[in-house]
């Protein structure tokens, strides 16, 4: 395994508010790394962070070892190789097909491979009979299972999660995390940045895991020893569900 | 009384026409385009660049008249192309008027477009320009919006198209001016019917852009 993702003392405020403080973390290759923790703690800056889509005011983002800049010209090269799917589902005000087609057309892909692709993810996703209609006329977990498959169509390396099967029915959060699971599997280089609060989502998902809080990285551990045995008594006391946010 | 269904009232609309449709073209095309960058990118004195566009949407049609004047006029530095008083003359006059409506409801348009669209579009690694042009077509309902109050104006503009146009039967004499002609002579209710006609031509061409508004881009 490599490392995919890496943050060394990433610190990012807004006005007077800390809302990334210092934070170090490596994502491995082959794994799902978990952000847990309340609403508020700055997970999602540090998604956005990963994902060039800001820039930290102190320290290093690095991806594939590589330092990368949120400023640099070619800031969208380094996205190229990034999928990510936010909580909202997000889709463009266009067919279901050519919400599929958008990461790749932008990409200059072969229309002859571009149809192809579109063709079986609309069988994966079970929308081959509403591929021209528009995908705002989908259900939110039909629109959230395109999102996902829109982020991951171009086979990005990696794929970061901001509390993306959020108020979705649990059939829809099943069928979301068996794709994540699925996208794991199809490639070995391929790692996952996933945040939640959802402690249970956690448990299913994630390899390792880190609980941020109040802009801090509290503690990093594996799946196991951080339900079962984890070091701070902030990490116990919030996996006990003991914490109220 | 002239004929209403006369060539000269046909000639008078499809001049209206072409005027102002080339004037909403040509201002649609550098007021939206100029739009969408000044809504998109974040840069210094964007508000204070917001604040004169929207100003000039109250830009006085005689002095868009003025200025074509002066740059067509014979002492002016365009003199030599011999402009002043054709029908090019009106569309750049009425194009001057056109192009701070479309940039500001552009503004408006790709502002209003949802963050998290924006984020999606740069997240699945499009390029600066790809980001602009989808948040664009996102935009589209407003975009046309913004042609349309465009076409609105140049359609019922008067002032400058009589200053660079000079009414001049069977060249430059578009609706607007001969109503005002006409309304001079007392032939009231010939420039009302004129008036009407306008109204007609103005929601024909509304009803097309609406068509293009609500026509779902798949």
């Amino acid at each position: 395994m490599t490392v995919a993702v890496e943050l060394r003392d990433v610190s990012k405020t807004y006005g007077k508010v800390d809302a990334v403080k210092k934070v170090s973390f490596a994502a491995e290759t082959g794994q799902v790394f978990g952000v847990l923790g309340p609403s508020g703690a700055g997970k999602t800056t540090l998604l956005r962070l990963i994902d060039l889509l800001e820039s930290p005011d102190k320290g290093d983002v690095l991806l594939r070892n590589r330092k990368v800049s949120a400023h640099a010209r070619d800031a969208h090269l380094s996205r190229e190789r990034i999928g990510m799917v936010l909580q909202k589902p997000v889709v463009l005000n266009r067919s279901v097909a050519n919400n599929l087609a958008y990461s790749m057309s932008i990409r200059g892909w072969d229309e002859k491979d571009i149809a192809r692709v579109v063709s079986q993810e609309l069988k994966k996703l079970g929308l081959e009979g509403r591929a021209k209609k528009n995908a705002r006329t989908l259900s939110g977990g039909e629109m959230q299972r395109l999102s996902f498959s829109r982020a991951t169509v171009y086979s990005p390396d990696l794929l970061l999660l901001d509390e993306f099967a959020a108020n979705l029915d649990p059939r829809n959060v099943a069928l979301l995390e068996d794709m994540v699971r699925g996208y794991l599997a199809e490639g070995r280089e391929r790692a996952v940045v996933l945040v939640t609060h959802n402690i249970f989502q956690a448990k299913r998902l994630c390899h390792r895991i880190a609980l941020m809080w109040d802009g801090e990285i509290i503690e990093v551990a594996e799946n196991r020893k951080f339900f079962e045995n984890p070091d701070d008594e902030r990490t116990a006391a919030f996996v006990r569900g003991d914490v109220v946010y | 009384m002239a004929d209403l269904f006369s060539y000269e009232v046909l000639q008078v609309t499809l001049l209206s026409l072409y005027v102002s449709g080339c004037a909403t073209m040509l201002g649609s095309s550098i007021g939206i385009p100029l739009g969408a960058l000044v809504g998109l990118k974040e840069f210094g004195g964007k508000g204070a660049i917001k604040t004169i566009t929207y100003t000039m949407y109250g830009f006085p049609p005689v002095i868009s008249g003025l200025v074509i004047y002066y740059l067509f006029s014979r002492s002016g530095p365009f003199g030599d192309l011999g402009l002043l008083f054709t029908p090019t003359a009106m569309i750049f006059a009425e194009t001057l008027l056109v192009i701070p409506l479309t940039a500001g409801v552009t503004i408006a348009a790709v502002t209003e477009i949802d963050k998290s669209i924006k984020d999606t579009i740069m997240a699945v690694g499009a390029t600066p320009r790809q980001c602009v042009l989808t948040v664009m077509r996102e935009a589209w309902v407003g975009l046309i919006m913004a042609a349309m109050i465009g076409f609105g104006r140049a359609i019922a503009e008067v002032g400058a198209a009589y200053m660079v146009g000079g009414n001049i039967q069977g060249e430059t004499r578009v609706l607007t001016t001969e109503i005002m002609m006409r309304t001079r002579m007392g032939e009231f209710g010939y420039a009302l019917a004129l008036g009407v006609v306008l109204i007609m031509v103005a929601g024909a061409v509304f009803m097309f852009l609406r068509y293009l508004q609500e026509k779902e881009l798949l």
